[in-house]
């Protein structure tokens, strides 16, 4: 019997279980069980969730390997982690962690601006966000087995996570119209390579599966994704800075799997205590927006 | 023949593609009533503890563990055999599932996502591609259990009356045999 691990299709299958989830940022194993009971597919394991990093500021890193490993002794279900964009050997440490996932995430100060991680290179496999098709489909490129629109992380405001869905589904749209000789024009464009580009256009999907986060605080907020196209929800700071978190992680997974049922999402809204307060993206200064972070 | 796939999280479209690519009526099943309409059921791949604390939230165990006892022909693939064993080895707390198979089934037993492997492995008198993510295998089987494949020693699909398990995804293949075998072997057995 030979075995191959590491390939294409493990990473990427890992992404398709995770479909119709919600995966949710714990700084601690107590969030990490609470998220577990609540039915979060899987967890994000991190020192501080993004609405702290931006109240704090300063250079935010990869966590504590025994921060990350109290979280995977605690919870069953998959543990995903956060390397700063580029830093490849934060990766190297993570993944000798024996981490189900890792997230090269524009949450953390980036390490490199010009290139990211080499994921080819790795057996684990790599989530990117994205703001677009082309930086959709450059992250696939260089070996992200998952990608997740960026939104706006920390804010609460869904605002920028709709236009990144809208941005990457426009997108896909178009490629499927076009003309199969108008296609190499499209790559040139989109700053894509021409393969993943014709792949697109005649699938009308991404390669990989295709979630949603940043500024996702309520059921409907989930939901509201879902009918986007999103296969599954990011929940970051939404969840642990909220007034009940139990309830209102259970109330973002039961909303991500019925999100076309409007009496389900109206009974599961019913009571959530207070949401994380949030930031309306437009009062945030250009130069401190994390979506742009990525190039 | 009309089959249902438990879509309350994971990857139940990969299956219904597969139902369809057989030639069968496939839908996806989060209500009672669906699950009333059907002929055949599928469990996908997922999160095992997500699917069953949606299914206990969304009153839907208990009719399923009737189907199953009634005799519906079920199959379950990765999480779903986790939902069919009757044990489980290294769950969350209080783990239920909806049982019906005897079997004692190991939870993430090949290791974590670095561990997941895809391989060659006999089914059924062919050989398949099988991949296994996060995969558990069959600690250990009753004697009504028929074992019809093995990785790492162990039993990897098993077959008990019209029940179905299988600890790798052949929905993420192109290979429709294993589903062919459920639908062709199974649901037509009296």
């Amino acid at each position: 019997m030979s075995e191959a691990t590491g390939t294409a299709r493990v990473k990427r299958g890992m992404a398709e279980m995770l479909k119709g989830g919600v995966i949710m940022d714990v700084v601690n194993v107590e969030q990490a069980k609470i998220a577990e009971d609540a039915g979060a597919c899987a967890v994000m394991a991190l020192e501080r969730v993004p609405a702290d990093i931006r109240a704090q500021g300063g250079v935010a890193r990869m966590s504590d390997p025994d921060m990350i490993q109290k979280i995977q002794a605690a919870v069953s279900i998959p543990v995903m982690a956060k390397v700063r964009i580029g830093h490849f050997v934060e990766a190297q440490i993570i993944e000798s962690l024996g981490v189900d996932y890792i997230d090269e995430s524009e949450v953390l100060t980036p390490a490199d601006y010009t290139n990211h991680i080499e994921k080819w290179n790795f057996k684990v496999p790599f989530v990117c966000g994205a703001t677009n098709l082309g930086e959709a489909l450059r992250r696939i490129n260089e070996g992200a087995a998952m990608i997740r629109s960026k939104g706006e992380a920390g804010t609460g405001d869904v605002s920028n996570a709709m236009t990144h869905m809208r941005t990457i589904g426009g997108e896909i749209r178009r490629l499927t119209s076009m003309r199969e000789d108008e296609l190499y024009v499209a790559a040139k464009e989109l700053q894509a390579p021409y393969a993943l580009v014709k792949e697109v256009a005649e699938t009308g999907k991404l390669p990989v599966v295709l979630f949603t986060a940043g500024g996702i605080a309520t059921p409907a907020d989930a939901a509201l994704m879902m009918q986007m196209g999103a296969d599954g929800v990011f929940i970051g700071s939404g969840i642990f800075k909220s007034g009940n978190p139990a309830h209102r992680a259970a109330a973002c997974v039961k909303a991500t799997t019925f999100y076309q049922d409007a009496k389900v999402l109206a009974d599961v809204s019913r009571g959530l205590g207070e949401a994380m307060v949030g930031i309306n993206v437009a009062d945030i200064p250009v130069p401190h927006r994390l979506a742009d972070r990525g190039w | 023949m009309r089959v249902g796939v438990l879509a309350l999280q994971g990857d139940f479209r990969e299956h219904i593609a597969a139902a369809q690519a057989c030639g069968h009526d496939a839908i996806e099943v989060r209500t009672e009533a669906e699950l009333n309409s059907i002929d055949a059921l599928i469990l996908p791949g997922g999160e095992s503890t997500t699917i069953i604390h949606l299914a206990q939230t969304f009153n839907l165990f208990q009719p399923i563990k009737d189907r199953i006892r009634d005799g519906i022909a079920v199959y379950g693939s990765c999480a779903g055999m986790i939902l069919l064993a009757d044990r489980i080895i290294d769950g969350a707390k209080n783990q239920k599932t909806f049982g019906g198979l005897d079997i004692t089934v190991r939870r993430n037993a090949f290791g974590r996502q670095v561990d997941s492997f895809e391989s060659d492995i006999d089914f059924n008198g062919a050989t398949l591609k099988a991949v296994f993510i996060r995969a558990p295998w069959v600690e250990e089987n009753g004697k009504g259990v028929e074992v019809l494949s093995t990785a790492a020693g162990h039993p990897v699909a098993v077959r008990q009356g019209k029940i179905l398990a299988t600890s790798f995804h052949p929905e993420l293949t192109a290979d429709l045999a294993v589903h062919r075998y459920f639908f062709d072997e199974i649901c037509k057995s009296g």
